[in-house]
């Protein structure tokens, strides 16, 4: 049990290490910015003393042990825009992206994996076809497009949810639904070969013979044993949650950390982008862990193996 | 009440459209009465699963309706509608598989799967659930009720899983109980247990049991009355006793002739040069134990075995014995932790790259599938080709030989360009043959390699591999977990168990006059062995 966590736990501060360094590498090396913060038309010794007092002027192996240092010892400095802690800054945006990331991932599990499950019971039937075709729909979709059609259809035309901003349920429907789209027809996909694939076992038939009503043996019998793949997808997806986000979150102007990505990347707030990559990166690993660890919930086999 | 318990008037099962014949079952009419055994024999295709299958209620949807009528309790079991079928599926009637471990869910506690089927069909309470499952385990013998309740099938070994299946069977205390193929996935001894297990319930539970087999042993062993099917038709039905003695057809004579008996093989041949010497073979794995304990598995201790040429040895053993893991080592497919191979008066264990590789080619192997083990995209005179072109050979003579060992292994030379799903079973074990005699080895291991065959299909292999032996004079390790198939091709066998070699005799002396415990017991085990040497002792058929 103990040899099998300290190598998760290693693996995290390894992944978590290496986006890090990612970060900083890319930034670092794709232009300066304190010419970008301050215009190209900035007089040279302001650049000069700007880049002082960011210590943006030692050399780049000097400015990343004492960014790995800061990181390490959970400082994330101030933001190069308007001096505000990186945290301060990071942590009002993040509520709201949270707000929005559960409710499309909530409403993608209770569509997809429905969906999926009839289409299973439904093979090669019209409703098979007609929820396979949806969701081939859903994951080619791009959301800026989806995002920007229901914009166009409930808040121009019909004039009945509005179009951007946050704060009440109505403010969240068209973001969520256009988020989860994706997720949702990937689900959807998933959880159908999934449940196919179980449905053919011996013991589906076994239960069958004892006597256990249909909606039961689906249930209960066929998918707690479909479900680690679906799982599987679900931590995948958490990415593209996020991807999704920063794409959703500009197009209906939700004030959350994807936009703020945007933002500060445009702005080479530095700091800001830096501390973003690394709130994503946790929240990625630590969805890795969950999904490990329901892997060992839902199968004992690989619960022992785990021992 | 009297009268028969459950009857099939006139059932066929329709095929869909392009199958190579129109019905599965056709017309098949027999009747089952309460406290008896029926077993219903036949070979791959004969219809018989279909059958028992249609009787739950659990034909493959994408079939055809089943048409005429299985009566049981006065319900026509192919017309009542599911609500009432699974009413009655696990109380009134129920099944047990061929595949026990997998058709145990392994998500779930075995305990509760048992105790699933009582919730579903009667009131009681959870402990009282709880003890009615722990008298079953009781009853079904399987070892420490208690803790095997919470063990997961996969920490179960497939007798003790079947057990569960028959204590699920068994939990409402069924009229008649649907077995198919019960006990083909178990070891013998386990066999025998179960075989005994399924009598005593009869006797004490009257049950009525639909017994599905293809081994006459096992028909010899408990049935009361016997029916032999054929490409879905009913070919003969009787008492057990006259069709085992006296069938009528031709068809079960054909199959009776085919079982394979102890039969052992005359000692007297002569034998070539040594062609295999292992010694002081050893392999351990580490695994853990049903509650998590570390556990060292000796799969092979201090083994030596030798070999020459035009011989045969038998590798004898119930599953984990370690015959496989020995053959696995004599080939190099498993790397021993200790001990030597010698093959044709060179160390096989050694070698590297090269010299490996030309060793290799002169120890063959013959797999227990022949479904999987060719390429399904390979025609069958390249997969036989194939060898010898890698090991040098001119591509005319390459083919050229190919073509005279597709011929030799009793196939027409002229379908060399043919899939290997063109053939039967039967056909692909004999091109897996003249692939691993492609190469001219000097030892050719048949591992399990007619175990999945039907018994006629079987003997003809057995056979060939014998025809083949006396024209190549190779030696031959023989594996095998049947004592009958064992004694018709064995010079010498090997008796294996834990890892161990027990007892090594000549054949004839070895089911003459064994020596060892376990041997005996194993000789026991083997189904239908009193059948062709006197009467029967069984018990009668009434409850």
């Amino acid at each position: 049990m103990t040899r099998f966590w300290l190598i998760k736990f290693a693996r995290t501060v390894l992944t978590l290490w290496f986006v890090v360094t990612f970060a900083f590498v890319v930034l670092r090396t794709s232009g300066d910015p304190v010419v970008a913060l301050l215009g190209a038309d900035a007089m040279p010794d302001e650049i000069e003393h700007f880049r002082e007092l960011w210590g943006l002027d030692q050399p780049l192996f000097v400015q990343y042990l004492s960014y790995i240092g800061q990181m390490a010892t959970g400082q994330f400095g101030v933001s190069l825009r308007d001096s505000r802690p990186v945290m301060d800054i990071i942590l009002e945006r993040l509520p709201a992206t949270v707000q929005l990331g559960l409710a499309a991932f909530a409403l993608a599990a209770l569509v997809g994996i429905p969906a999926g499950i009839l289409a299973a019971l439904r093979r090669g039937g019209w409703l098979d076809r007609a929820i396979m075709a949806l969701a081939v729909f859903g994951f080619a979709l791009p959301n800026f497009f989806l995002g920007i059609l229901l914009i166009l259809l409930f808040s121009l035309t019909w004039q009945i949810l509005p179009s951007s901003g946050s704060g009440t349920f109505r403010h969240l429907i068209m973001p969520a639904v256009t988020l989860a789209t994706f997720t949702a027809g990937t689900l959807a996909r998933f959880t159908r070969s999934a449940m196919l694939e179980v449905l053919e076992r011996p013991y589906m038939r076994a239960a069958a013979a004892k006597g256990v009503p249909a909606w039961k043996r689906v249930l209960l019998h066929a998918l707690p044993n479909a479900a680690i793949p679906i799982v599987t997808v679900i931590g995948l997806n958490l990415g593209q949650l996020v991807a999704g986000a920063i794409v959703v979150e500009t197009v209906f102007a939700w004030p959350g950390i994807g936009r703020l990505l945007v933002i500060a990347v445009s702005q080479r707030d530095l700091a800001v982008v830096q501390g973003l990559v690394l709130v994503i990166a946790v929240t990625m690993v630590l969805a890795n862990l969950m999904v490990d660890l329901l892997y060992g919930v839902l199968d004992p086999r690989i619960r022992e193996a785990a021992r | 009440m009297t009268g028969s318990l459950l009857q099939i008037d006139n059932l066929s099962v329709p095929l869909p459209k392009g199958a190579d014949r129109p019905f599965a079952v056709q017309d098949l009419s027999l009747t089952l009465n309460r406290s008896e055994i029926l077993c219903i024999v036949g070979e791959t295709g004969s219809g018989k699963s279909l059958t028992a299958l249609a009787a739950m209620g659990l034909l493959p949807k994408n079939l055809p309706r089943a048409t005429g009528r299985i009566a049981f309790e006065g319900t026509d079991l192919l017309q009542i509608p599911e609500a009432e079928r699974m009413h009655l599926s696990g109380r009134r009637l129920a099944m047990v598989f061929q595949e026990p471990i997998a058709s145990l869910n392994p998500v779930y506690r075995v305990g509760d799967q048992v105790a699933e089927v009582i919730g579903l069909h009667s009131d009681l309470s959870a402990a009282q659930i709880r003890q009615r499952v722990l008298d079953l385990f009781t009853e079904v013998r399987l070892p420490d009720p208690q803790a095997l309740m919470r063990a997961y099938p996969h920490q179960l070994s497939g007798g003790q899983c079947q057990r569960v299946m028959i204590a699920t069977a068994l939990a409402m205390d069924p009229a008649l109980l649907i077995a198919d193929e019960p006990t083909t996935a178990l070891d013998v001894t386990t066999q025998a247990q179960i075989l005994q297990l399924m009598l005593d319930l009869r006797r004490q539970h009257g049950t009525g049991i639909l017994f599905i087999t293809h081994d006459f042993g096992v028909v010899a062993e408990i049935a009361d009355r016997v029916a032999v099917m054929r490409h879905g038709q009913l070919v003969e039905i009787g008492p057990a006793a006259q069709i085992l003695r006296d069938p009528q057809a031709d068809y079960t004579r054909q199959l009776i002739a085919a079982v394979p008996r102890l039969d052992p093989r005359p000692p007297g041949r002569s034998f070539g040069a040594a062609v295999l010497a292992a010694t002081g073979l050893t392999k351990t794995y580490h695994t853990r134990t049903l509650f998590g304990a570390s556990r060292r598995v000796e799969a092979l201790s201090k083994v030596d075995i030798s070999l020459r040429r035009g011989e045969t040895l038998g590798l004898v053993g119930e599953s984990g014995s370690g015959k496989s893991t020995l053959a696995q080592c004599v080939i190099r497919l498993v790397q021993p932790d200790k001990g030597d191979v010698v093959i044709d008066g060179g160390t096989f264990t050694g070698l590297r790259g090269r010299a490996l590789r030309e060793a290799r080619r002169r120890v063959q192997i013959v797999f227990q599938d022949p479904y999987t083990a060719l390429d399904p995209r390979q025609p069958i005179g390249r997969a036989v080709a194939e060898g010898p072109l890698i090991h040098g050979l001119p591509r005319a003579e390459a083919w050229a030989r190919a073509l005279d060992l597709i011929a030799a292994v009793g196939l027409d030379p002229a379908s060399a360009k043919r899939f290997p799903h063109e053939f039967s079973g039967g056909q692909r074990q004999r091109v897996c043959i003249a692939r691993a005699l492609a190469v001219r080895p000097d030892l050719l291991i048949a591992d399990e390699s007619v175990s999945a065959l039907d018994v006629s299909v079987q003997l003809q292999v057995l056979e060939l591999l014998a025809e083949m032996q006396q024209q190549f004079q190779f030696g031959m390790l023989f594996i095998t977990h049947d004592l009958r198939v064992a004694s018709r091709i064995c010079d010498r066998i090997a008796v294996m168990r834990r890892g161990r070699i027990v007892e090594e005799q000549a054949t004839q002396t070895l089911f003459a006059d064994p020596k060892d415990p376990y041997t005996r017991d194993l000789l026991a085990a083997v189904p239908g062995r009193d059948w062709r040497d006197g009467p029967r002792h069984k018990e009668p058929a009434d409850g």
